[in-house]
Order: structure tokens, then sequence, then C-alpha cells
């Protein structure tokens, strides 16, 4: 097979910081922190999303960890705030997260408004990302895919806008590309999708769509085979981005155009 | 025999505070958060740590006592999307 020609550099800037892969994937529902790290490793990921909670007291000391897993020194972790449903349990959460990963200030704000849909908290996200800011965050914003809240985030200082694409582990894909188009055309900042993602041509339209790039967790942990459809990710948001950079052929419905010539046809 | 009872508990205090919700004695008379760390065997994990709300910085660990009543949150990174 011949070998591909090495794809320009494409890094993804977010906060001022440059990174290779555009898949950032989160670390739960998976088997163990084994199939964790093997999935995290096969889909090329650098951002790894965690979550914050109280530790186990009385736990065997030996036990492994998620950080022996995946070690900070090897990725980045976006400290998330899932299972807030207020600013203040958000923020109080991230400032714990800074003071855990000494001082690093890149995250991810979540406020739910609803346990059953996980359906973002638009107003008290607003809320809590002008007090994060205020606060030296820089904060990758989980929001609905309104495209006005997307332009305040944005306003107020978010590094990156994530837009859900469905509800958080519902695996629907993106079920409204048009509202995502609408951010992306706005935005300043890197627009992701961030929840829904079931499949790998979900994270590939994503990317044609113009986002800088896709996070998942549950699309890759509740696969069969979660490692593979980690590759099949890796995979997908390049190709998706390769296509957007190339500029894809107009849609036409009705004048077709053939490939092959019309002259010279056998009569 | 009420007298005795109450000549130890004045020998020996108690420190009893709340960690992550749940009652707990601890095992030195004036813990600092790192006794408690040391106690709870969370030494070298990688924690943070909040008193009654506020955040304590990894460098005051040492020197900051605890008083009885205090609560105290430690928490940690775990998998989440």
């Amino acid at each position: 097979m011949n070998a591909l020609p090495p794809t320009p550099v494409d890094p993804l800037l977010i906060g001022g910081r440059s990174y290779r892969s555009r898949l950032l994937v989160g670390t739960g529902k998976y088997r163990d922190f084994a199939q964790t790290r093997d999935a995290v490793v096969a889909s090329g990921a650098e951002i790894v999303t965690v979550a914050i909670r109280r530790t186990n007291i009385g736990q065997d000391a030996a036990a492994p960890s998620l950080l022996d897993a995946l070690p900070p020194t090897e990725f980045t972790y976006l400290p998330n705030t899932a299972g807030c449903y207020t600013a203040d349990d958000a923020i109080r959460t991230l400032r714990l997260a800074r003071e855990l990963l000494d001082g690093h200030t890149l995250v991810k704000l979540e406020v739910l408004g609803d346990p059953q849909t996980l359906f973002p908290n638009v107003r008290e996200t607003l809320k809590a990302a002008e007090v994060l800011i205020k606060d030296g965050f820089e904060v990758m914003v989980y929001t609905s895919d309104d495209p006005i809240i997307a332009r305040e985030l944005e306003a107020i200082g978010c590094v990156a806008i994530m837009p859900l694409a469905s509800l958080i582990g519902s695996g629907m894909g993106i079920l409204n590309p048009w509202n995502l188009k609408l951010i992306i055309a706005e935005a300043k900042v890197p627009v992701l999708v961030d929840a829904g993602v079931g499949t790998a041509s979900d994270a590939a339209i994503a990317m044609e769509l113009g986002c800088a790039g896709v996070l998942m967790n549950t699309a890759i942990a509740l696969a069969q085979d979660p490692v593979r459809m980690a590759r099949a990710m890796r995979l997908a948001v390049e190709a998706g981005r390769e296509a957007f950079l190339a500029g894809r052929m107009p849609r036409k419905l009705y004048a077709a155009s053939p490939s092959s010539p019309t002259a010279g046809l056998i009569g | 025999m009420l007298e005795s009872t109450t000549a130890f508990a004045v020998l020996s205090p108690v420190l009893a505070i709340v960690v992550n919700g749940v009652p707990h004695v601890c095992r030195d008379e004036r813990p600092t958060v790192a006794d408690l760390l040391r106690e709870l065997v969370l030494t070298g994990k990688r924690v943070a740590v909040e008193k009654n709300g506020e955040i304590v910085p990894r460098s005051r660990y040492e020197e900051l006592p605890l008083v009885s009543g205090d609560r105290l949150e430690i928490i940690a990174a775990v998998g989440g999307g």
C-alpha cells in the first residue's frame, strides 16, 4: 500500500496553547483503568476530561488511581463540573480542581439543569463563566446549541465554546447542524462539539461543519470494542478535518455532471 | 466512677471533625491537615483540601491545625466525561 503523504501541520489552538489532536476524550464509564488507558491512547487524545469527587477514605492505599493509568505528565487534564447544578457549585469545584492540579487553569465548565436530560442550564453557566474568567480560569464551556448564548459566552471571555450535538450519553449525533453552523460562522474562538456523539461519522460531520474539535466519552466507552472505536474516532476527526480544509464540492440537485468525457462515445 | 470518667475525658480530649460528610475522630490531639492526611493514608496522593468552605493550599498542610467541628472536603480527580 502506498504511504500517505505527511499531513500538513494543523494544530488546535486553545487558550494560547497548541495541540496536535482535535479529539478530546472523557475518562468515565470504562470497565477499568487499563481499558481507560488503552482507549485514550488509541484515540490519540492529548486532552482528557476528569471529574472532581470526594476521595475514598479508608480505601487501600495501594489501590490504583486514574492518575496512575493516565499520568498528568503525559496528558493535559481538563477538570469538569459534572454533577453541578448551580454556578456556585461549579465555581467551587473548579477552584478545588485548580488547587488539585497545581494551578492549572484550563477547565471545562458545565452546569446542568436537569438530572434526567443533563441539559445545560445556560443562565447558571453564564454566571459561573463570568466569575471563573475574572478569577483567571481559561474556560471551555459546555452549552446548548443556542447561537445567542454561544455569542454571550464568547463575549465574556470563554476560550472555547462547546455546544452539544445531542444529549450527554445519548449517542444521537448532531441533531441541529444548522445551529452549529451559525455558531461556528460567528465564533472567533474554537468551537468543539461536546456531548451526543455516537459513532465515527458523527465526529467526521462535526469536523466537516467546521468544528475545531470534538469532545466525547460515551461513544468510545460504551462501544462494543472501545479501543477500536477510539481508533475510529481518531481517524474520523482527522478525515473530517481534512475534508473541511479541502473544501467540498458543491451540492447540486439535478445538474448531474458525469466524471467521464461525453465525446467519443462508441457508436 | 463518674468522676474518673470525667477526668479521663479532660485528660484525653477527642478531636471530632467531619471528613467528606462523615464524622471522624482524629488519632492525634492537635492534628494539622498534614497529620490528618497521614492518618487517612493520603500522603503522597494527589488531593485537594477544603476546610470549612475554604481551600487549604498544599503549602499550609503541615502548619494548619484542625479544631473540633471542622468540616473537611478532601477531593481527587476521577474518571468522568
